[in-house]
């Protein structure tokens, strides 16, 4: 993985004393709120509700042993003793007080990582795939371009100040694991005529308006990567609205202006910046390539994996439920679920942290990701060390077997932390996994991605989940709308909304109404929620949603 | 006809510790309960004037609507008692002290 270099070390010190002299200053009142907010923003520093909030970059979600272990110790001097992971793939603390952030980002940097460009109108934390490297039907990793990407867009001069926030995802696999199509530009590698290459798409995003992204290019070489992508946010700078928040997005570019004719703009700002790129950019990309060199793999008996999925069915459960596939022989991806059920979804203790940093040091060649599902990725271990590695996640209460289940569910902080929200999201998504849990019905309901925002923003991704759930504020109540059939992959859709929405009292039930209805209404047990939904349509989980409204028909 | 106005609080962060926090006749605390309830709407405005100016110890003053029936205030919207209680997933914030 990537490790900081002579320059990055200066120019990160330099930023973090910058920030300490702006933090002095504003409590000596020499700043003004109003001029130190858009300060504290650059530095992920915002105010929250409760407290302020600090978000850290884990640019595509990687990082080492080191680093966790340290954004453990991070919690625990100047926190509460937790971090909460995002849909962004980073980690955020929701206690930090004001002085002591100067000193949260020093000891950041001690381990190469920051908060820069988490926050603000600029290109924020670059995602990939959280299987990146290690996944079987990947093409190539996609971590190096995104490091690329990280570094051409950190301080970027131009794009400090854009219309609104932009997001950049990266995928090397034909599965979409990035959610790239519900991103500003999306990245997908792909190989053409034996030469590896970028589809480039534009224009997606959640939000207020929510859109699948449209195809820009089908095929950009490496090379040409680079300017492609320098020349859409420069399009998008000149042409993007700043008259109106809720339509700076480039997906409201691309809409208003069609995709042909941003297209022959990007076309023409391509052509003209293309020579500025001579060839140092794919240099870089070279010493980068290096830097996330595949680990040695060994070669290592399998016999305690194959007694312990034989004999053991708290083991088989998990391994059927939280293992990947691994593209080396004998090796598996492991998610450890940050869902126990009850818990606050993305939510690790430090001790939780530590012992994950162990585990990698110990069985992952030291290799750690965050998924923008919440989770926590092991991308290397042997199928022989699992039995081993599974007995020290049950110890500390990491090993629930829920991926890709009712409870592994995305929630965005939403009203009990988030200043924007509308609504709560976590305690619904404590109560639905609760609820699925007392009702043993998860495993047999089977795969299905339940997401909840709190607030129209939809940072808990709810448009493309196969049931989404939006947090609304009804009047001084506390009101959930359901979208059905979203999905987050290469098939990315946006849900239908279902009907109207639901109290906070009634929204459980009529989950739970919904789910029970999906196994009445599958053909076989291999048929998912998203398969009935789709050969279905809404008619009949709107039944079940509002039996009354059936009744009155009737 | 104007609309009446409602009973209220003030409210703010603490600049260092970025708590939510009340205006008192003495000053801040952190406790809805001790809060300042103003009735009159042109003191109201008077008293949210004075704290927006005391920037070296608040951030994003404001008025919020209490119900002062009982004696003591009580938030009328559930955002404005989440921020006096503290978070709702667990124990920990605010309500560990209160």
């Amino acid at each position: 993985m990537y490790s900081y270099t002579e320059f990055d070390d200066t120019f990160i010190a330099a930023r973090n004393a910058q920030f300490r002299a702006q933090v002095e200053r504003r409590v000596d009142g020499s700043l003004t709120e109003d001029e130190f907010k858009p300060l504290r923003l650059m530095n992920g520093l915002y105010l929250q509700l409760h407290a302020y909030m600090l978000r850290v970059a884990i640019p595509y979600g990687t990082l080492n042993g080191g680093q966790m272990r340290q954004l453990a110790f991070i919690a625990d001097k100047w926190d509460k003793g937790y971090g909460h992971f995002t849909t962004r793939q980073n980690i955020q603390y929701n206690w930090p007080e004001l002085r002591d952030v100067p000193d949260m980002l020093d000891a950041l940097a001690e381990v190469d990582m920051h908060a820069i460009q988490t926050s603000g109108n600029t290109i924020r934390n670059v995602t990939a795939d959280h299987f990146a490297g290690a996944a079987a039907d990947e093409v190539a990793d996609p971590r190096p371009i995104a490091e690329l990407i990280r570094q051409w867009s950190t301080d970027h001069p131009e794009f400090q100040f854009l219309p609104r926030k932009f997001k950049v995802a990266v995928s090397g696999a034909a599965h979409d694991r990035a959610v790239i199509k519900a991103h500003d530009i999306g990245l997908r590698i792909v190989e053409r005529d034996g030469v590896q290459g970028f589809e480039v798409i534009v224009g997606g995003g959640l939000g207020r308006t929510p859109m699948i992204g449209k195809v820009l290019y089908d095929f950009v070489d490496a090379e040409d990567l680079l300017p492609t992508l320098e020349a859409i946010v420069s399009v998008y700078n000149l042409l993007g609205r700043r008259d109106n928040k809720y339509k700076a997005r480039i997906k409201i570019t691309v809409h208003e202006n069609g995709i042909e004719d941003i297209r022959a703009r990007v076309d023409a700002r391509y052509a003209l910046i293309r020579p500025q790129f001579t060839g140092v950019d794919q240099q870089m990309l070279s010493r980068i390539e290096a830097d996330f060199a595949k680990p040695t793999f060994k070669t290592q008996s399998l016999a305690a994996y194959e007694s312990a999925y034989t004999n053991d069915p708290v083991f088989r459960s998990w391994a059927d439920t939280n293992l990947a596939v691994h593209r080396a022989q004998g090796y598996a991806i492991v998610s450890i679920s940050l869902k126990a059920h009850g818990k606050t979804p993305g939510d690790a203790s430090t001790e939780q942290m530590r012992v994950m940093a162990d585990l990698a040091e110990e069985f992952g060649h030291n290799e750690l990701r965050i998924s923008h599902e919440q989770n926590v990725i092991l991308p290397h271990v042997h199928r022989g060390d699992l039995p081993a590695l599974h007995a020290r996640l049950k110890e500390f209460g990491l090993a629930t077997a829920n991926i890709g289940l009712i409870s592994d569910i995305i929630a965005c902080p939403g009203m009990d932390y988030c200043a924007l929200a509308t609504a709560r999201s976590i305690p619904i998504a404590q109560e639905i996994a609760t609820r699925f849990d007392e009702l043993k019905l998860e495993h047999d309901v089977g795969p299905l991605k339940i997401k909840i925002s709190g607030c129209i923003n939809a940072c808990g991704h709810h448009h493309v989940g196969h049931i989404g759930i939006l947090g609304l504020d009804r009047a001084g109540v506390e009101n959930y709308q359901i979208t059905l059939g979203g999905d987050a992959t290469e098939a990315a859709a946006i849900g239908e909304r279902a009907g109207p929405g639901f109290s906070a009292d009634a929204i459980i039930p009529a989950i739970e109404r919904l789910v029970l209805a999906y196994l009445d209404l599958r053909t076989e047990q291999s048929e998912t929620f998203l398969q009935t939904y789709r050969r279905l349509g809404l008619a009949p989980f709107k039944a079940a949603l509002y039996p009354e409204a059936q009744a009155d028909a009737a | 006809m104007a609309k009446a106005f409602t009973p209220s609080v003030i409210t703010a962060n603490a600049l260092l510790e970025g708590d939510v926090i009340y205006l008192t006749a003495q000053g801040w605390t952190r406790d809805l309960a001790q809060a300042e309830v103003f009735d009159d709407e042109a003191i109201a405005e008077d008293r949210l004037i004075e704290a927006s100016a005391q920037t070296d110890q608040v951030v994003g003053v404001y008025l919020a609507n209490v119900d002062a029936s009982s004696g003591t205030p009580v938030s009328t919207h559930f955002r404005e008692a989440f921020r006096a209680k503290g978070p709702s997933n667990y124990i920990h914030g605010k309500q560990e002290t209160l």
